[in-house]
């Protein structure tokens, strides 16, 4: 080889030459959602094996006693599940151009988002305040503030997210050639619903009606 | 026609910047080639220090009752050489070798998340870092300072607060937390540079079967390590939150634990052998001078590889008592996965059949490579056999076994990978006689060390004990091993020496020093900046073969 008298080669126009035929953000996403996926797995696992399979008896409450009227469940259960349908109206209207609509239907799905963390909350107060129960109280109390725990944090993560899109479209435009980003963002508030349904599942229906 | 740029730009060497620019701009940076570098070298660095820990071990056991290190320093050691080589030089030098290479094989400019690669390689090495600071800082509220002290598998009751006073295992526990977080992004990032970035014509089977090896690890890395993070993140809530999840005193369960850890373990080891596969099957052909053979049924047993890794976990946990049928079970799928890795092993033998073999340092570590796995697959299963399994579980025998596989298998493909693309990385060729007696040193002293703990380990002499009764026959294997490990850290020697002279004074290598096919090789040594100009394009699974033999190209017969 010669030591030629070369110089630095110039910046490539990266954006240009990628190929097309797969997007890097919604492959990422998927990636992200299975690496997820078995985590969740590996909480729903323990929350069954103690609780609906051992059925471990050590002093703390009965899961019947707790979540058989739970009605708020239900409903904060729907509003989440709901606000899937809107993440995808808002996504749909971005990528029209139809920002006034894409800011409503966001709002919308924020709220909705927002309204099931505030039944979680309430819950938790009511479960750590009234009834006295914590990680260390029971199998149930480390089964449950665990498994519910991470999934609540996964929906703090998703509406912020989502909250910073709605903040960049009130201050001006959401950009539209970002639609697939917020797209993206859209896959990962899905699967943080799907989850929500086997939480549920595990934890509301499994044990309560068994 | 197929378009290969052949530029033959290098870098100006007119004006060197500062040391502090230098040091600046390997920080700051996020290019996929700098970032393999760094990984890599960390990687030696934490091999070095798991060395020393090796070598503390196998000064205790040198005769028996030696006096020289007392329990709790040799639990320490071999806890902390388990997890070092595991999860700081296993994982993080294939990850690296995968960042360095995997954008040039695929013809592409960098990974598909340049700074979420930075990001995982600075958090994989504070992970590192925070392990090995226990060390020092792990004493906590009750005075119990030193190292974990568990095991590289943790299990309960030992983790719990009843048992462990310290801080060591919480150290362990994070460390590893941060360190798989670094690893979960490289993973994902490899899946998404593989499936988005390949270069025009590169489909999907006309990709190298290193690129597919680290496809199947980034997939088996997305699945593996949560498991870890979340077994990790119970046993926290265990310690500091006061959760039930494996304190048997609690109606805790230690065996969800011991599930958790291997249904993250035994993918783990797959992670650390797949891409050892892929170093092999790139450097066999070039260096037999022929094509791969069975590359379709190479890449199905791959695949086929990963999918059964995540159903024979429990044959860690023969011991245990589990049912008959789960045993029966997880004896047999462990049998099966042989087949694909004999498939493996029966196309590299294919490979270098009726080849014109160069017997250069690479092609010596993959040969090495060969016959040592081969003897490490086979004893696995001998151990995969449950009543087998039950005599010598937790014995030498054991140890000897993972050794042949991780050591005569990853770790002598690891030294092929970098006496074959050193040149590529550094632009100079490692000295081919110190090459050779490293090979030869080391191999030497690696049957030295790990042979003769198959004898001990029959003969009843249990793991992670810290001494054995002079009467029962083990002095004399135990210092075979003891004496083979100074054999290999001369071996060692030689190859730090070697890495150290030739990066200065090594013969420079060219473009494509070994008449290779594969596209890293179409671009300069090092590759310069944005890799090719412009990017290339292939129309076969071995685009410079194409380039160098007009008149008789591959993609006439794929």
């Amino acid at each position: 080889m010669t030591e030629a008298t070369a110089h630095r080669p110039a910046r490539p126009n990266l954006a240009a030459e990628e190929p097309q035929h797969l997007s890097r953000g919604k492959v990422g996403i998927s990636c992200l959602i299975i690496t997820e996926s078995f985590f969740f797995v590996c909480f729903i696992v323990a929350y069954l094996y103690y609780i609906v399979i051992l059925q471990v008896e050590d002093g703390g409450p009965d899961p019947r006693d707790l979540f058989r009227a739970d009605i708020m469940v239900y409903i904060a259960s729907v509003t989440l599940l709901s606000s899937s349908v809107t993440v995808v109206l808002a996504s749909r209207a971005l990528a029209r151009g139809a920002h006034d609509r894409f800011r409503a239907w966001l709002a919308i799905t924020i709220l909705l988002g927002g309204f099931f963390l505030l039944a979680t909350i309430l819950e938790w107060t009511h479960l750590i305040g009234e009834v006295g129960m914590w990680m260390d109280t029971s199998s149930l109390g480390t089964c449950f503030f665990s498994l519910v725990g991470f999934h609540a944090l996964h929906v703090v993560v998703g509406l912020s997210a989502l909250s910073l899109c709605l903040l960049i479209s009130l201050r001006g435009r959401f950009p539209e050639q970002q639609a697939e980003r917020f797209e993206v963002l859209s896959w990962y508030w899905h699967f943080v619903d799907v989850v929500w349904v086997f939480v549920f599942t595990t934890v509301y229906i499994l044990r309560v009606y068994t | 026609m197929t378009t290969l740029p052949r530029t033959s730009t290098t870098r100006t060497q007119a004006a060197r910047p500062g040391l502090l620019e230098r040091v600046h701009e390997w920080v700051v940076t996020v290019d996929h080639k700098r970032l393999g570098i760094l990984y890599i070298s960390a990687g030696i660095l934490f091999f070095m220090i798991g060395g020393i820990e090796a070598g503390v071990i196998r000064y205790q056991l040198a005769y028996a009752a030696n006096p020289a290190v007392d329990p709790v320093t040799f639990n320490q050691m071999f806890t902390m050489h388990g997890t070092t080589m595991v999860f700081l030089v296993g994982m993080p030098v294939l990850l690296g070798f995968g960042n360095y290479l995997v954008p040039l094989m695929i013809g592409t400019r960098d990974m598909a998340f340049p700074r979420l690669n930075a990001w995982g390689f600075w958090v994989f090495l504070f992970g590192g870092l925070l392990l090995y600071y226990s060390f020092i800082g792990s004493s906590g509220l009750y005075g119990a300072p030193g190292a974990p002290d568990v095991g590289w598998f943790a299990y309960s009751p030992l983790t719990t607060r009843a048992f462990n006073r310290g801080n060591n295992v919480d150290y362990w526990t994070l460390g590893i937390l941060v360190s798989g977080f670094g690893s979960m992004a490289t993973g994902i990032n490899l899946v998404v540079t593989i499936l988005c970035l390949r270069c025009k014509g590169m489909k999907l089977m006309r990709m190298p079967i290193m690129v597919w090896s680290m496809l199947v690890t980034g997939f088996l890395v997305m699945i593996a390590l949560p498991v870890l993070t979340a077994a990790q993140v119970m046993l926290l809530f265990d310690r500091f939150l006061g959760a039930h999840f494996f304190d048997p005193q609690l109606e805790g369960s230690v065996l969800l634990w011991q599930h958790l850890f291997w249904f993250f373990g035994h993918p783990e080891v797959y992670i650390l052998i797949i891409p050892a596969f892929g170093f092999i099957s790139e450097i066999v052909p070039v260096f037999s001078r022929k094509v791969i053979f069975g590359y379709t049924m190479m890449v199905i047993a791959l695949v086929w590889i990963a999918f059964q890794s995540m159903g024979v976990w429990a044959h860690h946990m023969f011991a245990v008592g589990l049912p008959p049928a789960l045993n029966a079970f997880f004896a047999a799928s462990t049998f099966l996965i042989a087949v694909p890795t004999g498939i493996k092993i029966f196309n590299w033998i294919g490979t270098i059949w009726g080849g014109r073999i160069i017997y250069r340092t690479p092609m010596l570590f993959a040969l090495g490579f060969v016959g040592m796995f081969v003897i490490g697959g086979l004893t696995g299963i001998m151990l995969a056999t449950v009543p087998f399994d039950w005599d010598v579980s937790d014995s030498y025998f054991v140890v000897g076994h993972f050794h042949y596989v991780l050591f005569g298998g990853t770790l002598f493909a690891i030294f092929g990978a970098i006496y074959y693309w050193f040149p590529k990385m550094s632009g100079r060729m490692l000295s081919e006689r110190m090459g050779k007696l490293h090979f030869w040193i080391l191999f030497v002293g690696f049957n030295l060390t790990f042979a003769p703990m198959h004898v001990s380990g029959m003969l009843g002499m249990p793991r992670r004990v810290y001494t054995y009764a002079p009467d029962r026959g083990l002095d004399i294997w135990n210092q075979l091993t003891s004496l083979g490990y100074v054999v290999q850290l001369v071996a060692i020697l030689i190859f730090v020496w070697n890495i150290i002279h030739s990066l200065r004074k090594g013969e420079r290598a060219g473009d494509d020093p070994w008449d290779a096919w594969t596209l890293e090789w179409a671009t300069t040594s090092p590759p310069q900046d944005w890799n090719f100009h412009p990017l290339p394009e292939v129309r076969s699974r071995r685009p410079l073969w194409d380039a160098k033999h007009p008149e008789d190209p591959d993609h006439e017969y794929e």
